[in-house]
């Protein structure tokens, strides 16, 4: 049987004697997946991410990257890993191509072949014609990128990736998105934190939410949105929103609620995914052509909501 | 990783740190060679003329082989301290400890860079005192092996010193209140036996003064003590510290959380 991609098992850190960073956190990622983990600020993200990374020192527990104990072969375990830390933290004096090169360096690579992977991996992340500007010069996404391009140059199996697309503009994050995905499938194991619940929806296929140095939710994210039954939607009609639309069904059921926003928006509010279905077709025997349907609040962050306490 | 790719690792991290010396030559070259400049011009011309030295040699002649290792062990130390401090700093030190590069070698890399700058600013100076006088070689092999583990027991005090910094204050601390003291104490500018008996005691007590005795016996051939004590003294020195920056790497001492 393959060995998980991660193993953390009972990971403990406290870092004065009142302030425990993480409380017994334990999970595990099989080889291959888009792993999410989320958390308020202050939760325990970056800290689970610095122990597994060699950053941080832990007050209890182990971790096992394909199958190599931390303590025992953290060698083996470092040049599997690269990662995207949450703060810019390349040398500012570095030259962008000498940031990646060296890098690979770091990973024991020769000279020519350090040249090779950084070339492919700067042209990759459109930052080769940037390879000569001194990396401080960069804009913020391309920082972004350039942080990506560090991790990737030593073609790592477990790559972690603490808050990459923060700060990034749109285009950035979506060509960010594609090439995650990209990597995701060609069998990178991937470990995301984030802010954007969006990038957790459309990229992973597991979350585990933290709160407090603790493991509240560890599910695939199909389980996970299973559990969340109310979910809003806003429509955009044509014709204008008439009275007749929100009054409630003849039948008298509560499973859907329709509200008028604007002459042009309705929200309908659901508790059961297969009861819009019935809220659309009331509106269509209203006279109320349909111009566009979108979720007015992402369903993780609802979920997020819910299981942080924050709501 | 295996021998060979740490050894890529190393030359990585060496190669780095060198070019680092040379890109901020306007602070690593220029600033000691104007400062020996001075020193030669004032202590070995206008003050040193007035001063006459025992076995045949002039003021100058005496006083150079100490200004050069004056330069050696204040940049050396300074180099790798400022640059760990910098990595630090900026949190740019992660590279290198996510990296299965190994402790001996970041320890070794660092050095590297320091005994570099250590002894480009050596010769620098070497070459500025050939303008105010005759030097004379007694011994290449003392000079080189002097100068090599000068830098290097430096340069791994600097990164000692960098590890236990928290602000750029701290780095300036050791140098200020001990690395120059010590140094202008060590029998830079006059010889241990002129000094009154007790104060001769005292001298020995700083390992500096074999350092540069030593160094000025591989030029002029004459030494205050014996040129072996200050070999012994350098090499234990250099394993120590080399021992302990590498102990304190690994138990994450000023790097990890």
């Amino acid at each position: 049987m393959k060995p998980p991609a991660l193993k953390v098992e009972g990971l403990t850190k406290v870092y004065a004697p009142e302030t425990v960073a993480l409380q017994d956190v334990s999970f595990e990622i099989d080889e291959g997946s888009f792993f999410a983990l989320l958390g308020p600020n202050g939760a325990g993200k970056s800290t689970t991410i610095g122990i597994i990374t060699s950053l941080v020192t832990r007050t209890a527990g182990q971790v096992t990257v394909f199958g190599h104990d931390l303590d025992r072969d953290r060698t083996q375990v470092k040049e599997m890993i690269g990662v995207v830390p949450q703060e810019f933290n390349f040398n500012i004096f570095e030259k962008a191509g000498d940031v990646v090169r060296n890098q690979a360096g770091y990973f024991g690579l020769s000279r020519d072949e350090a040249r090779q992977r950084s070339t492919a991996v700067l042209k990759k992340l459109k930052l080769w014609y940037k390879r000569h500007s001194a990396s401080r010069s960069l804009s913020g996404g391309m920082k972004r990128r350039l942080m990506l391009a560090r991790a990737l140059v030593n073609h790592p199996r477990l790559l972690i990736l603490d808050e990459p697309s923060a700060g990034a503009d749109v285009e950035i994050r979506y060509q960010m998105w594609d090439l995650l995905k990209e990597l995701n499938e060609s069998g990178t194991t991937i470990i995301l934190t984030t802010h954007y619940l969006e990038e957790v929806e459309k990229l992973c296929d597991h979350v585990a939410i933290i709160d407090k140095g603790r493991i509240v939710e560890d599910s695939p994210l199909n389980t996970l949105l299973a559990k969340l039954r109310s979910q809003s939607f806003l429509i955009a009609v044509e014709n204008g929103a008439t009275p007749q639309a929100t009054r409630p069904l003849p039948n008298g059921t509560d499973a859907y609620k329709i509200t008028k926003i604007d002459n042009h928006t309705l929200e309908i509010n659901i508790t059961a995914v297969d009861m819009l279905g019935d809220a659309l077709n009331k509106l269509s025997a209203a006279g109320i052509k349909i111009k566009n349907i979108t979720n007015k609040t992402n369903r993780i962050e609802q979920l997020f909501l819910n299981l942080t306490t924050r709501q | 990783m295996g021998f060979k790719r740490q050894c890529f690792a190393l030359y990585t991290l060496m190669h780095k740190e060198c070019v680092r010396v040379v890109r901020i030559w306007s602070q690593s070259i220029i600033p000691p060679a104007i400062t020996m400049t001075l020193y030669f011009i004032v202590f070995g011309k206008l003050i040193g003329d007035k001063i006459s030295m025992a076995e045949g040699f002039s003021y100058m002649q005496f006083i150079t082989p100490g200004l050069i290792m004056l330069s050696i062990i204040s940049n050396s130390y300074m180099n790798v301290c400022s640059s760990l401090f910098s990595l630090k700093f900026q949190k740019s030190i992660e590279e290198l400890l996510v990296a299965p590069i190994s402790n001996f070698c970041i320890v070794l890399g660092f050095a590297g860079g320091g005994i570099f700058r250590g002894l480009l600013t050596g010769t620098t100076v070497c070459i500025i005192s050939l303008l105010f006088t005759k030097l004379q070689i007694h011994s290449w092999f003392i000079i080189i092996a002097f100068s090599i583990l000068t830098a290097l027991t430096f340069s791994l005090g600097g990164f000692l010193n960098a590890l236990f910094a928290k602000k750029f204050d701290d780095i300036a601390i050791v140098p200020t209140f001990i690395l120059i003291p010590l140094t202008y104490l060590g029998g830079v500018f006059y010889s241990i036996n002129t000094l009154p008996e007790i104060w001769q005691r005292v001298s020995l007590a700083n390992p500096i003064l074999y350092m540069i005795n030593g160094f000025r016996y591989g030029f002029l051939g004459v030494s205050d003590m014996s040129v072996y004590t200050g070999f012994a003294i350098l090499t234990a020195f250099a394993a120590a510290l080399f021992c302990l920056n590498v102990f304190l790497l690994h138990k994450g001492t000023g790097t990890r959380t």
